[in-house]
């Protein structure tokens, strides 16, 4: 599963920040986890608590925060904005799944639903955001 | 705050060189540079992979024949091993649809790529860059600090003449320039060194034009046998001699 990956990553970026703070300790990380990436939500929290480095005083007993995002889009040929969620439910699993794996593929498995364009952007909920952390 | 930034050097750990094969234009032969050199240097038996960055018009599958190859969910993505190779290229996502994406869009597929993928250790991790230099080299000279560019041209006046501001832009953004290559040459034409006057970057060699090649697409076997890839195993034989 990829959401390990993720899951690294966010770690990693936040020992960076809190580096670059004077932080000795991190006690909260928030993050933004937008719908369409798909992250399996269960998993992502279960590898964010396994790829905690052991032992390491700064991350010792942080908590994760984490807020769902919709995924919102809009056309950029006829300005119609929509939620992934209308489109979403009839894709074929392995659309779904490239859409997990490389979310921008959403422009060759999903078109506008007013004009059928693939040329819409992504405007909230594309993947995993760090938002903030706290000391 | 983009988490999967700061795990993009750790991805590439394990690498030991990047070379990212780039050039100002379409159609002159970067993808079949980058993916006959990912294949020499395999065949000489160092451990390759092969990234096809060029999302719109991904060509380097149909010309090594990798079908069916499928990245693998494990901590992340591992590329697919096919032609003796590690390879990852949006394909694996799109199959033979196309890819309408704007430029933002490209650099988060490129990062989310870079982020996710699993190379593992590498001796070469060969790179086919899309045609410009917009997002793509932009975020290939922000992210892969370590990378060295091969730059590929044409006799044609039309490609030096934006080989010569794609030089330029390395110059500014300070990436280093393993030298350039000739593709297409057909032995009448004024010779590069004159096109490429005040630009400090070896020449490294003109690969002919071969008429045998487009037949060898798909066909590794028969590409091996090739005047033109056993031109760029000259070359790439030629760079990994200077700075190994």
């Amino acid at each position: 599963m990829h959401e390990w990956a993720l899951a690294d990553a966010v770690v990693a970026t936040a020992v960076k920040i809190a580096q670059q703070q004077g932080l000795q300790q991190i006690g909260e990380i928030n993050l933004r986890l937008g719908e369409l990436q798909q992250i399996d939500r269960e998993v992502f929290e279960f590898a964010l608590r396994h790829v905690l480095p052991p032992d390491d005083p700064m991350l010792a007993g942080v908590q994760f925060i984490i807020e769902a995002e919709p995924a919102e889009l809009r056309c950029l040929a006829c300005g119609h904005a929509w939620l992934l969620a209308e489109s979403f439910a009839a894709l074929p699993a392995d659309q779904r799944e490239a859409i997990h794996l490389l979310p921008e593929t959403v422009h060759i498995y999903v078109t506008c639903p007013a004009c059928e364009s693939p040329d819409f952007e992504i405007v909230a909920g594309r993947g995993v955001a760090l938002i903030s952390i706290g000391g | 705050m983009d988490p999967r930034l700061q795990i993009i050097d750790r991805r590439m750990a394990g690498v030991r060189r990047i070379l990212a094969v780039t050039g100002g234009k379409g159609g002159i032969g970067k993808s079949s540079l980058a993916a006959t050199a990912a294949l020499w240097l395999a065949r000489r038996g160092e451990r390759v992979g092969l990234l096809d960055l060029d999302f719109c018009g991904p060509s380097t599958h149909v010309i090594l024949g990798i079908r069916d190859a499928r990245p693998v969910e494990d901590g992340g993505l591992v590329p697919a091993i096919a032609q003796g190779l590690r390879f990852m290229s949006i394909v694996h996502f799109i199959d033979d649809r196309p890819a309408p994406l704007r430029g933002q869009e490209i650099s988060n597929a490129l990062i989310e790529l870079l982020a996710i993928t699993r190379w593992g250790d590498l001796d070469w991790l060969v790179i086919d860059m899309p045609p410009g230099f917009s997002d793509p080299l932009l975020d290939a000279a922000r992210l892969l600090g370590r990378a060295e560019y091969l730059v590929v041209t044409t006799p044609s006046v039309l490609t030096t003449e934006t080989v010569r501001k794609a030089l330029q832009l390395f110059r500014e953004l300070r990436l280093p320039v393993l030298g350039v290559v000739e593709n297409m040459h057909r032995g009448d034409e004024p010779p590069l060194a004159a096109q490429l006057a005040g630009f400090d970057v070896p020449l490294l060699g003109a690969i002919p034009f071969d008429d045998a090649y487009e037949a060898a697409l798909g066909d590794v076997e028969r590409l091996a046998h090739t005047t033109f890839m056993r031109a760029v195993g000259r070359i790439v034989d030629a760079i990994t001699a200077r700075r190994d």
